[in-house]
């Protein structure tokens, strides 16, 4: 009797343990999608006052009422842009670094190191950035740039330490790890057969390196690079930190500049009424852009690990 | 070129190991007893420390934890045991759509559905920012290392007459628990140091804890305020609190690293 009914218990639980599993992975999706709907709705009053004009405008004022979010998009393309000029050869090389040519023992160690730097609060880096990033920008690196290059519009200006170039580098700094940790898993899943069959061939190393391995993880290491990219648009704490908060739309690198992460992080909790509605509709515009960056990234990681699939 | 991947790792390693030098350095030469027992004293006055941060640090982390492991946990084990291929792959793609959504935006999230609507800042929607973005990190985890567990574990369990849900909560989670304590602790550190959804759903509060409808103070945002001040003192418990913040992560990942290891061979 007793062994009947714990059976029949045993039984529910078959029905009702795997509805659990289903409802948690449903809360997140419902997540996901709530997001993008509440801040669209609390962004509503804003974007029914302002449109498409929100877009295009050049002025923050609260007193005369006027948002405009360009300098700040500007200021979050932009940093991102440059973090990206410079991470990807530096990431890119410490990936092929990793897979292909250190010895074993020191792939455990340099991994493992890159990997805390993935680690590191944000606001910690930031904190570094400036005490340290900051004056070594503009004392050696902006005053150099500025007496030699001062005739291109990027080096223009007074150096201020403060500005796109030190948001560029801290971004810069925090992105690597991510570009690199993901490249080597996509390096690493190329099949040894290219490799071999390259070698075989008569290649030297660097030939086998760039002529089979690299074209064949191609879709890969651009999904790591957008995602992160994806990372760097998003980042808010070291950004807001040493950018300098200064709304403006301009090509000098050395101006102080905005994202539209420090924008909310040194604004929102000052705002209120219709303010506040235009800080959130910076919010929604900031999680489209990340959104569709990270959609595609992961898109072509996936159709990688699909046609690995195919031919193994 | 092939010197020139090696200084690519190289740039990568030094800048970590000047910046990790230079704050565990900077940072302990700040550290002393009072900067773990004091509360807040006025700019410009000696001594003072963030005792109250760091209990409201782990309060944080433990609340946004106790929202996290279950929901994460359980979504990992949907992804790895239950799910149909369409299921799995829509589940699977919000998560890691999730885990990329920028964290400040997740604080935004949490302002409009639980600060707006109780008209004040509080610990509870903290917890619930840094549980929104620790989920991800669990789910995805719990899923690799379940995966790992073979097949035939489970139908040796199934063929012992044992039901499905059994099986997967007696013999597949066990089997799978170091993974899934990593993916926990990867999640922990992850939120320990986030400060941009802390900014307007914690708010901060130098006296104490008191109670989760209240602002609460938390270590990164106060590092985050004492960084921007003026004053030489404050910025001199910034880096003592980087330092607290630092050795935490440490911490945690060597021990990731610790546990992972086993595996990996």
């Amino acid at each position: 009797m007793i062994k009947s009914k714990t059976r029949v218990l045993f039984r529910l639980g078959d029905r009702i343990f795997p509805k659990i599993t289903l409802i948690c992975s449903l809360i997140v999706v419902a997540v996901l999608v709530n997001i993008l709907i509440i801040l669209f709705i609390q962004a509503w009053p804003a974007i029914k006052v302002s449109g498409f004009s929100f877009l295009a405008g050049k002025n923050w004022d609260p007193v005369k009422n006027a948002y405009g979010a360009l300098p700040a998009v500007y200021g979050t393309l932009l940093s991102s842009f440059l973090a990206l000029v410079i991470a990807i050869p530096v990431s890119l090389g410490s990936a092929i670094f990793l897979t292909e040519i250190a010895p074993s023992w020191l792939r455990s160690v340099a991994s493992f190191i890159i990997e805390i730097l993935a680690a590191i609060p944000s606001v910690i880096v930031g904190l570094w950035g400036l005490f340290v990033l900051v004056p070594v920008v503009r004392n050696p690196i902006e005053s150099w740039l500025g007496t030699h290059l001062g005739s291109l519009p990027f080096f223009q200006g007074p150096p201020f330490g403060f500005g796109f170039m030190a948001a560029a580098i801290i971004l810069a700094i925090m992105i690597i790890p991510i570009i690199t940790s993901l490249g080597r898993d996509v390096l690493k899943s190329v099949p040894s057969a290219q490799r071999e069959g390259m070698l075989a061939l008569g290649s030297t190393r660097w030939e086998m390196i760039s002529r089979a391995v690299l074209p064949y993880g191609r879709s890969g290491l651009i999904g790591a690079i957008m995602l992160g990219l994806g990372r760097a648009l998003g980042e808010t704490m070291a950004v807001t930190m040493v950018i300098g908060n200064g709304y403006r739309v301009t090509a000098s690198l050395f101006s102080p500049g905005t994202t539209v992460a420090s924008k909310l992080a040194s604004d929102f909790s000052e705002s209120s009424g219709i303010s506040l509605n235009s800080l959130i509709e910076l919010g929604l515009i900031l999680f489209v852009i990340t959104l569709s960056v990270n959609v595609i990234a992961r898109l072509l990681i996936w159709r990688l690990t699909s046609v690995k699939g195919k031919t193994d | 070129m092939l010197g020139l991947n090696s200084l690519g790792a190289g740039i990568a390693i030094v800048v970590v190991c000047l910046m990790l030098g230079y704050i565990i350095a900077h940072g302990l030469s700040f550290i002393n007893l009072d900067f773990i027992t004091g509360s807040a004293v006025p700019a410009g006055q000696a001594g003072g420390g963030m005792h109250n941060e760091i209990i409201g640090t782990l309060i944080l982390v433990g609340l946004g934890s106790i929202i996290a492991m279950p929901i994460g946990l359980m979504t990992g084990i949907f992804l790895s045991e239950f799910g149909t291929p369409f299921t799995v792959s829509v589940v699977r793609f919000a998560t890691d759509i999730l885990a990329g959504v920028p964290s400040i935006v997740v604080g935004v999230f949490a302002y409009a559905i639980i600060v707006k609507p109780m008209h004040t800042y509080s610990a509870f929607s903290a917890g619930a920012a840094l549980a929104i973005i620790m989920i991800p990190v669990v789910a995805r985890t719990t899923e690799e290392s379940m995966r790992l567990v073979p097949g035939a574990m489970r139908e040796a369990a199934l063929a012992l007459g044992i039901t499905r849900w059994r099986a997967v909560i007696s013999v597949v989670v066990p089997g799978a628990l170091a993974g899934i304590v990593t993916g926990i602790m990867l999640g922990v550190a992850r939120i320990s140091g986030e400060t941009a959804p802390l900014l307007f759903t914690a708010l901060g509060n130098s006296f104490g804890y008191s109670g989760l409808g209240n602002p609460i103070g938390a270590l990164p945002l106060q590092i985050y305020r004492y960084a921007l001040s003026p004053y030489k003192n404050w910025q001199q418990q910034a880096w003592a609190g980087a330092f607290v913040l630092v050795v935490i992560v440490l911490i945690v990942s060597i021990a990731v690293r610790w546990l992972s290891r086993k595996r990996r061979v």
